[in-house]
C-alpha cells in the first residue's frame, strides 16, 4: 500500500440552505476543494450520500457530481453506510490512491435534507426497518436508550449530557462554516423540549444542508507537484449488529472501539499521541460513548472529562473543535468529509479562532445508525 | 407498506417464532440463518418464553412522520426469559411508573396502522406485571 495524503479541502457553511440544491452545493463544496489543493488532474470521484433518494428522489450521485464539475468521464460512484457516508467516501478514495490505481482522487459529501417532510423517516431507514422501526421508534429514542443505560450504569449526569452541547456551540461560535454559530447554556439545553427521554431537542444535531470535499493523491505525487500534504495514516472501518436491541452491552459501541484499535494499530500510534479528535456527536450521549470507546477515557468516565473540561480546545485532548455535529450542522453524508476538512486545517494551521495549539496528529470518527458503522482516520503532519 | 411485506414477518410478530442455536444456547428474532457467534447452520424454530424484563427504555414525544401513533408512548428493549432480544413498545403502564428491571409479559396488540386507507398492522408489545 502507497502513502496517502490530504492535499487540499473545501466545503459551505452548512445550515438550512433553501437557495441551493444538491448538485449545486456539492460543486461549490468541490470547486473550493480543488482550488485548495490546486489540481487540474482528478482520476475519479467518491460520493457520499446517505439517502438523497428518500430525502430529493435523486439517485445516482457519481454521474451527477461529475458531470456537473465538468470531469465526465471520469469514474464517479456514491458510496452509502448511512451517517458514515462521508467517512467511508474517504476510506474508498483512500483505498484507490493506496492500491497504485489512481493518483489524484476528489471525495466528497453531500445531504439535501431541508426539501424533505419526512426527515425523521428517511434516517429510520439506517435502523432495522422491521424489528426497531416497525415498532415506532427513531434515532433520538435509540440514542436515549443508550443514554439511559449509560447513566444508570456509570452515574453520567443529565448535566454531563448538556455540558457536550454547551461545549460543541461554544467551538461552533467559532466556525464561519458552522450552521449554529451561538453559544448556548446548559439551562437551555435542560429547558428544550423532550423529544425522547431523557434526550431533548439541544441534545440533537441539528438537520441541515451542506457538502464538503477533500483532495487527495500518493504522498509521492503530492511532494513531486508541491503540494501542502497531510498523511492518512489509518483507514479502517468495522461493523456491529444493525439492531441496537441485539448487543450484549447497551453502553458500548463496539464497532467504534475495533475501528479504533486496528486505526491505532496501523498508524502505530497510541492514544495518547492524539492531538486533537473530531467524533460523531449526533447525539450528546454518543459523544460522551465514543470518547470512552474510542479509548480517550476510561469506560464509564466520557461525562465526567466534558465535567472537568477535558475536551475543550484548550484541554487535555480537543474533541470537536469544530463545533462536531451539534453545532457544526449534520447534513449526514457530508458529515465524515467535513471532519476531514477541520483535521486538515488543524493540522496545517489554518483553523483560525478555534486553532488547536500545535496540533500534529489528529482523528476523525464517524458513525451510522446507532453505532453499526464505525469508520476512523488518521492524520497527520508530515 | 406493501401487504406482502407485513405478512412475511407474521410468523415472528404474532407467534414470536425465534431461531435456536443449540450449541450457544441462544435465541435469536428475527431468526436467523447462521449462528453469529459458533458460525453453526442447524438452527431450530422455537418460539420465545413471554415472560422477561426491561434492560432499558425511553419515551417518545416525536414521533416517525408516516406512522399515525398517538404521543408520548414507550418502547424498551426486553430479555426475555429465555435469554433472547426483543424492542418493542410498553403498552398498559403508567409513564411514571416504568424503570429498568420492570417485569413485563409479551402480549399481542395492534402495533401500528398506515393512514386511513392502509394496513393495521398486529405485532407484539410488553406490559408490566
Amino acid at each position: 500500500m502507497r502513502d496517502v495524503a490530504i492535499i487540499g479541502c473545501g466545503m459551505i457553511r452548512f445550515g438550512e440552505l433553501w437557495r441551493k440544491s444538491l448538485r449545486t452545493m456539492f460543486v461549490e463544496a468541490a470547486l473550493r476543494a480543488l482550488d485548495d489543493a490546486g489540481v487540474d488532474r482528478i482520476d475519479g470521484i467518491y460520493v457520499g450520500s446517505m439517502s438523497s433518494g428518500l430525502f430529493v428522489g435523486q439517485e445516482h450521485l457519481g454521474p451527477l457530481m461529475a458531470d456537473y464539475l465538468g470531469l465526465v468521464p471520469a469514474p464517479a460512484v456514491r458510496i452509502e453506510s448511512a451517517c458514515a457516508s462521508g467517512g467511508i467516501a474517504l476510506r474508498q478514495g483512500f483505498l484507490d490512491i493506496a492500491s497504485g490505481n489512481s493518483e489524484v482522487i476528489l471525495v466528497g459529501g453531500v445531504e439535501k435534507m431541508t426539501d424533505s417532510d419526512a426527515v425523521t423517516d428517511a434516517l429510520a431507514a439506517a435502523a432495522d426497518q422491521e424489528y426497531e422501526v416497525f415498532h415506532g421508534v427513531t434515532f433520538p429514542g435509540l440514542y436515549a436508550m443508550i443514554a439511559r443505560a449509560h447513566m444508570e450504569r456509570y452515574g453520567t449526569k443529565r448535566e454531563d449530557l448538556a455540558l457536550i452541547a454547551v461545549k460543541n456551540h461554544k467551538n461552533g461560535a467559532l466556525n464561519p462554516n458552522a450552521h449554529f454559530q451561538r453559544e448556548i447554556t446548559v439551562d437551555q439545553v435542560l429547558a428544550s423540549s423532550l423529544v425522547a427521554d431523557p434526550l431533548r431537542l439541544l441534545d440533537c444535531s441539528p438537520v441541515s444542508d451542506g457538502a464538503a470535499c477533500v483532495v487527495l493523491a500518493s504522498l509521492d505525487w503530492a511532494k513531486d507537484n508541491g503540494k501542502n500534504p497531510v498523511r492518512i495514516s489509518a483507514s479502517v472501518v468495522a461493523t456491529d449488529t444493525l439492531a441496537l436491541y441485539q448487543r450484549n452491552d447497551l453502553t458500548t459501541l463496539n464497532a467504534v472501539k475495533e475501528s479504533a484499535v486496528k486505526a491505532l494499530s496501523q498508524s502505530g500510534k497510541s492514544i495518547e499521541d492524539i492531538d486533537l479528535a473530531e467524533v460523531h456527536d449526533c447525539f450528546t450521549i454518543a459523544e460522551i460513548v465514543v470518547s470512552e470507546d474510542l479509548g480517550f477515557f476510561k469506560k464509564g468516565e466520557g461525562g465526567r472529562a466534558v465535567r472537568d473540561g477535558l475536551t475543550t480546545i484548550e484541554g487535555k485532548i480537543p474533541i470537536n473543535p469544530s463545533g462536531g455535529l451539534k453545532a457544526k450542522g449534520h447534513p449526514v453524508g457530508a458529515t465524515g468529509v467535513a471532519q476531514a476538512v477541520e483535521a486538515y486545517l488543524q493540522l496545517t494551521g489554518r483553523a483560525e479562532r478555534r486553532q488547536v495549539k500545535n496540533a500534529r496528529v489528529g482523528l476523525i470518527q464517524n458513525m451510522g445508525g446507532s453505532g453499526a458503522s464505525s469508520v476512523v482516520h488518521i492524520m497527520e503532519v508530515v | 407498506m406493501p401487504t406482502q411485506r407485513h405478512w412475511r414477518e407474521i410468523p415472528q410478530r404474532y407467534r414470536l417464532e425465534a431461531s435456536y442455536c443449540e450449541r450457544c444456547d441462544q435465541y435469536f428474532l428475527p431468526p436467523r440463518l447462521i449462528c453469529p457467534r459458533c458460525k453453526g447452520r442447524d438452527l431450530k424454530t422455537k418460539n420465545l418464553s413471554r415472560k422477561g424484563k426491561i434492560l432499558t427504555y425511553t419515551i417518545i414525544r416525536v414521533p416517525p412522520q408516516t406512522q399515525e401513533l398517538k404521543t408520548p408512548y414507550p418502547v424498551a428493549i426486553v430479555e426475555t426469559a429465555d435469554g433472547a432480544r426483543v424492542f418493542c413498545q410498553v403498552c398498559d403502564c403508567d409513564l411514571e411508573e416504568l424503570k429498568t428491571g420492570q417485569e413485563v409479559e409479551i402480549v399481542f396488540r395492534e402495533v401500528m396502522r398506515e393512514g386511513r386507507t392502509g394496513v393495521i398492522m398486529y405485532g407484539y408489545k410488553v406490559r408490566p406485571v
